[in-house]
């Protein structure tokens, strides 16, 4: 899998509730001295200019597939963008898709599942979301999309922080672990986050599916692990752990799955397969890793709505826990039911 | 498929890739045309290579960046690119402007007229330019996927989402609209006049015969459809799309409708680009391992025109006699072949 996807283009989604800052990280992206040329698929033209970088302009055209699967939608626009970019490979490194405040991430993503041409050209790295510190929080009150944005996301850039007290901050951080606690979250202002926080995330590689935990218990080491560049100033993860306020968000969750015991393949994949199938339209994302009876490879999934993949990842290590995880973000998720579903997948 | 016996071992068949004239184009190669007896191999950006039968290659400058899309009548090949120019290029080599955008858009398609008015497309918005007359233009619901001319009368198919559109640029409020759900790429009107067909973006074909707009609904590929050609006469639209070529039968008044197509010379690879001969019935096809095989259309006898073991086939093109055949991979290597 790693093999064949180094080759591919990597593409990053770009999000976030109108005037968040997603034009000001957008140009950040570009200025910066990285050595990069990048293919970015605006909405807009003209708020953006950077000679050396292909600009192409989007019409977000959604569609459904004629595959019976009402969530099954996809950026048709994107699958023709894609196309013609493929005709100039080797003019740009990677793809920034830039959606407008207003759009569901969700076809943008099914996009890079779906599509075969696209699929063999290029792979989805992130979905990166730009939230603002002063309003996030009210627009998940008022705005589904803007909590789209979040609940989807891998990475959210919180921005505007300075905007805030420390006591908004807190508030509108725990607002958004309410909803999404996976995601890599950094607090900025003006967007100033390192581009190695926001590019190159491989987010969607399978073999990279490790960060299940939720972002908060291993933010620190995590930090210090992958990062190599600077950041001493920027200290995002800080005083998480202590203080951190709870919240449920009503209609937007994420549930999380575990156990030691070693699942029933036979069981557990046509159990997950139909749970996407019938509740695909309220699960935006969902991960897990896996171990099978009698398997000695861990097993890895993921998927967007109802499209999943999944693969043998590698051999379990001498010593390592072979415990099962999973995580479902999504609304009004039938907890419940999931709960019972994935209890009756293990090997009694 | 059963009615075909598995594809002969490359000992048996017959060959003729001691004939063909090996053509390295060192550029990427999307599709090739014949301007008269010189191939033009159109490249991914900026350039078209023409051959001639000797093998001698010249490269003209057409675009300033991706060509996007292109039709071809013989006399002249008109593109349209990323630079949001529409350019045409003929015999001689020499490149016109027929059109700019004005935002600098897309030119996602274009299409040609036999009586050498074009059409191109930049976003929603289908241009046609006759003659002396003023440009026309249509907007339609969504994005065009792509163009063609009646082969009777100057009327235009828009391919988008949901459908297509017809169109007469001469006739205000002429715009018909064929709906069927998914989205439309590349679209193609029967020879005859009486049936147009669209690729989609799923794995299938959507037909309607225009006498009253019923469906033909041509679906069973395993990827999408990127290439279409109709067999002399329009007696059969072949297709790109699957592991052997599809051939969907034209002749009758109904088309395809309730019929099998008929499926030719099976690979363990996708065929990815097909052309048929413009008078008789064979047709050439390239394949996704680089094969290019010669098929006879009656009972499915193979001719191998280059062997396998190459990126996918990406351009192919009878010349107007039917004499030359020309075809080149994705990343330009290619060849000519004299009948």
């Amino acid at each position: 899998m790693s093999e064949a996807t180094s080759h591919k283009i990597p593409v990053t989604v770009l999000t976030g509730y109108l005037g968040a800052g997603k034009t000001t990280l957008l140009n950040r992206i570009l200025s910066e001295n990285h050595g990069k040329k990048y293919a970015v698929i605006v909405n807009e033209f003209g708020e953006i200019g950077i000679d050396n970088d292909l600009i192409i302009g989007a019409d977000e055209e959604v569609f459904e597939m004629n595959n019976g699967c009402i969530c099954c939608t996809v950026r048709g626009d994107l699958v023709r963008i894609m196309d013609g970019l493929m005709k100039r490979k080797g003019k740009f490194d990677a793809i920034i898709v830039e959606t407008t405040g207003l759009a569901d991430p969700a076809p943008v993503a099914q996009t890079f599942f779906v599509d075969e041409d696209v699929q063999k050209n290029a792979r989805l790295d992130a979905v990166v979301t730009v939230a603002d510190a002063k309003w996030l929080s009210d627009r998940l009150k008022d705005a589904p999309e803007a909590k789209n944005q979040i609940a989807f996301a891998d990475v959210i850039v919180l921005n505007k922080t300075d905007l805030v007290s420390k006591g908004e901050l807190a508030e509108v951080e725990a607002r958004i672990r309410g909803i999404n606690p996976y995601a890599k979250l950094h607090r900025t202002e003006r967007c100033s986050v390192a581009l190695a926080d926001v590019l190159d995330r491989g987010a969607f590689d399978l073999d990279r599916i490790l960060d299940i935990e939720p972002d908060f218990l291993e933010a620190d080491d995590h930090d210090h692990d992958h990062d190599h560049h600077h950041h001493g100033h920027d200290h995002h993860h800080h005083d998480h752990g202590h203080g951190l306020k709870h919240y449920h968000d009503e209609d937007m969750q994420s549930l999380s799955l575990k156990t030691d015991k070693p699942l029933d393949p036979n069981v557990f994949m046509p159990w997950l397969q139909n749970l996407v199938q019938v509740e695909g339209g309220k699960i935006l994302r969902s991960k897990g890793i896996l171990a099978f009876h009698d398997d000695d490879d861990r097993y890895v999934f993921q998927g967007v709505h109802m499209m999943l993949e999944g693969d043998h990842q590698r051999k379990w290590k001498e010593g390592e826990p072979r415990e099962s995880r999973l995580v479902f973000i999504g609304r009004e998720l039938p907890e419940e039911a999931i709960r019972k579903g994935f209890e009756s997948c293990i090997v009694s | 498929m059963k009615e075909f016996s598995p594809a002969p071992d490359s000992a048996s068949i017959v060959s003729v890739t001691d004939r063909v004239k090996p053509v390295t184009l060192g550029m990427g190669v999307t599709s090739v045309h014949f301007l008269r007896d010189r191939a033009a191999f159109v490249g991914g950006e900026e350039n078209v290579a023409f051959v001639d039968d000797k093998g001698e290659i010249s490269t003209v400058t057409v675009h300033s960046g991706g060509i996007l899309s292109t039709a071809c009548d013989g006399k002249r090949l008109v593109m349209g690119g990323d630079d949001g120019k529409v350019v045409s290029l003929d015999a001689k080599g020499e490149v016109m402007l027929l059109a700019t955008d004005p935002k600098r858009r897309w030119i996602d398609a274009v299409a040609l007229h036999a009586d050498g008015s074009y059409a191109w497309s930049a976003g929603k918005t289908a241009f046609v330019k006759s003659g002396k007359t003023e440009e026309k233009s249509l907007e339609v619901p969504s994005t065009v996927g792509g163009l063609a001319f009646a082969p009777k009368g100057l009327r235009l198919a828009i391919a988008h989402y949901n459908g297509a559109t017809l169109w007469f640029p001469n006739m205000a409020g002429s715009a018909e609209f064929l709906p069927w759900a998914g989205s439309h790429l590349g679209v193609t009107f029967s020879p005859d006049n009486k049936f147009l067909v669209t690729t989609m973006h799923e794995a299938a074909l959507h037909g309607w015969r225009l006498a009253d707009n019923r469906h033909m609904r041509m679906t069973g590929y395993p990827s999408r459809v990127r290439s279409m050609s109709w067999s002399a006469g329009g007696k059969a639209l072949a297709t790109s799309g699957a592991d052997t070529i599809i051939l969907w039968p034209f002749a009758s008044k109904d088309g395809p409708m309730g019929k099998e197509p008929a499926m030719l010379a099976p690979l363990q690879a996708r065929v990815s680009v097909v052309a048929c001969h413009p008078k008789n019935d064979i047709l050439a096809a390239g394949y996704s391992d680089g094969t290019v095989l010669m098929v006879r259309l009656e009972d499915g006898a193979e001719i191998l025109v280059r062997r396998n073991g190459t990126p996918p086939v990406a351009a192919i093109a009878w010349n107007a006699k039917g004499t030359l055949l020309a075809f080149a991979d994705e990343n330009g290597d290619g060849g000519m072949l004299e009948l």
